[in-house]
């Protein structure tokens, strides 16, 4: 572009349209750099709003789980447990539903025509607002599980992650329905790293004998393995950050408990329910909560990024 | 001669069978709770429709018989939404006309590709968070708190990056021959960019910032104390600057509630919600399908 952009630099043109050209690039550059500037001035403010409560509680804040407003007492180890539990749970049964489901759609058992229509319906689901999930949480998904749930603390009682009597809402709820938002990313990532993998890999490895699934597990997943690494790593940094559905559904309870069948927190829901009614000192103790969040989710975010141009497929 | 048919019990042939029965029953565990979700919203959520549901206030939580209508949420959401593109479409074109066009692949441009990729990932409520601190708690905007210009402004901090991806993008898909053409009849810059390449690329932008719009309409986190909720119906300019209802909102303090009356309230906006979702974006998919095959 710039070398044939040199040709017209010594013609004449009018000064103004000249200066309609410098002013259109000068604001074209102005704009893209706001995303910049936003991006740097969410770290920048929410640290800066978390600052009082960090200097006072220090990294003692990341492993006490007190939260009591009235003492000014404050940790957020619950919350921060929470999150992760929630996120690394969801994508452990989402992993293996998604490429399950991915390669399902990417082979030839089916007509195409199904497989698409299969492929573009949960393309749509991503799209479904997660305050809506988090209805049907509570309505459907809870009422349904109940017996399942009372079945699996008396049988499985005596593993500590399913020690309590199940009430109600619970963070294993949470789980299931972030894996029901996290599907969708997971398959359809899947399915289009699983779709780039050229052609004559797969004839080369059905020419040499290997079966259906011998080329499956040792030529086409390989290969497309950094593709769905990336998607998975997104559907972390997702899952980390889901606020709605998972406050709606998990209980909102900061009383630390190892079990899965009790209620729990997550960084996001408790930004949510006390952000609104929250002053004092709590109010930074909120914002240093969702510094935590926000260091999480950008460490993912880069990582999976990092991942994607380090072992993009080249062929 | 045996070895050229087909056999069953050869343990390639019982293991390839084993992983595909596997990954059809994986896929049936994904698609049918889908399925099911989908039906349930919209029928629960279509027969709570009513033409009272589009022009009553909603009541307040308390009185289980008569819950009101949405039409304050309704309307926010438009508001709220339209607030968010008006802030976000330009901002996002702009960047993306400068990432394709103008930029040279520099540290520069670089910098900014990561950087929108990165605010994507943002998680929601932090935008919700970043706007309380900037304009809700410094009552920077006239003096007032939660408003509907302050969720709107959250809302387009999610836009924003998706807006300027699809307008790079988009970008980078015209043919270069175009641009050189442009450029070659004497054109300036400017002239090539809104003449030549916008318009071609005028489509896959279109389709991109409106399934934008349409993510954000959905979103609550941001809004929940930026916004906040109001009961009330939206009568004039001066709104804009008071807590704003939203239909997603409504769904979050209405599905909490313990009455029955608000409880299908948020049914009702969520099928509202999730009807005019879903409709967008598959009239956008068939647009785009549309596009490639007449090119």
């Amino acid at each position: 572009m710039e070398e044939k952009l040199t040709l017209f630099k010594n013609r004449k043109r009018f000064g103004i349209e000249k200066n309609i050209d410098i002013i259109f690039k000068n604001t074209a550059l102005v704009l893209s750099s706001f995303v910049a500037i936003i991006l740097l001035g969410i770290i920048l403010v929410v640290f800066f709003q978390s600052f009082e409560s960090f200097s006072r509680y220090g990294l003692k804040f990341l492993v006490t789980s007190e939260w009591n407003p009235v003492k000014d007492e404050y940790g957020a180890f619950t919350a921060i447990y929470g999150t992760l539990v929630t996120s690394f749970l969801s994508l452990l049964i989402t992993i293996p539903l998604g490429v399950g489901t991915a390669i399902f759609i990417t082979e030839d058992f089916v007509p195409k025509v199904v497989r698409e229509i299969i492929g573009s319906f949960v393309e749509l689901l991503a799209a479904i607002p997660s305050v809506v999930l988090g209805l049907w949480a509570i309505f459907v998904m809870e009422p349904f599980f109940r017996a399942f749930f009372v079945f699996l603390h008396n049988f499985f009682g005596w593993i500590p992650l399913f020690s309590t009597e199940p009430t109600g809402r619970n963070s294993l709820l949470a789980i299931l329905i972030l894996v029901v938002m996290l599907l969708p990313i997971v398959t359809s990532i899947a399915r289009d790293s699983l779709n780039q993998v050229p052609k004559k890999l797969r004839n080369a490895a059905y020419g040499i004998g290997a079966s259906r699934w011998k080329t499956i597990f040792s030529v086409i997943l390989p290969a497309a393995l950094s593709g769905i690494m990336a998607g998975v790593l997104l559907a972390l940094g997702r899952a980390m950050g889901e606020t709605m559905a998972v406050t709606m559904i998990i209980g909102n309870s900061n009383a630390f408990s190892w079990s899965l069948l009790s209620p729990g927190y997550t960084i996001s829901s408790m930004l949510a329910n006390q952000f609104g009614e929250a002053d004092g000192s709590q109010v930074s103790s909120l914002f240093y909560a969702a510094f935590v969040l926000m260091i999480l989710s950008l460490v993912v975010n880069i990582f999976a990024q990092w991942l994607v141009k380090k072992f993009s497929l080249k062929y | 001669m045996n070895s050229l048919y087909y056999q069953k019990r050869l343990s390639r042939n019982i293991g390839d069978k084993f992983f595909t029965s596997l990954s059809v029953i994986c896929a049936l565990i994904a698609i049918l709770p889908l399925i099911f979700l989908v039906t349930y919203i919209l029928i629960k959520g279509g027969s709570q429709i009513t033409p009272e549901l589009f022009t009553l206030e909603p009541n307040p939580p308390g009185d289980d018989l008569d819950a009101g209508g949405i039409n304050p949420a309704l309307i926010g959401t438009l508001i709220i939404t339209t607030i968010a593109s008006i802030i976000a479409i330009p901002v996002g074109v702009g960047g993306g006309i400068y990432l394709a066009e103008y930029s040279k692949g520099g540290a520069f441009s670089r910098f900014i590709r990561f950087g929108v990729n990165v605010l994507a990932g943002v998680p929601s409520i932090i935008a919700g968070v970043f706007i309380y601190a900037l304009i809700v708690s410094t009552k920077i905007l006239f003096g007032s708190m939660y408003s509907g210009l302050a969720g709107g402004m959250a809302l387009s901090i999610l836009m924003l990056p998706i807006v300027i991806k699809t307008t790079d993008e988009g970008l980078k898909l015209v043919p270069n021959e175009l641009r050189y053409a442009s450029l070659g009849v004497g054109a300036s810059m400017y002239t090539t960019i809104l003449k030549v390449t916008l318009p071609s690329a005028f489509r896959s932008i279109t389709t991109g910032v409106v399934l934008g719009i349409a993510r954000a309409a959905g979103e609550t986190a941001p809004l929940i104390f930026t916004a906040l909720f109001s009961y009330y119906y939206i009568t004039g300019f001066g709104d804009l600057f008071y807590e704003m209802g939203s239909l997603a909102v409504l769904i979050y303090n209405f599905a909490l509630e313990p009455y029955d009356a608000q409880n299908k309230l948020a049914w009702a906006a969520s099928f509202i919600l999730v009807l005019s979702i879903l409709s967008v974006n598959i009239f956008s998919r068939i647009l785009a399908a549309f596009t490639e095959k007449t090119k």
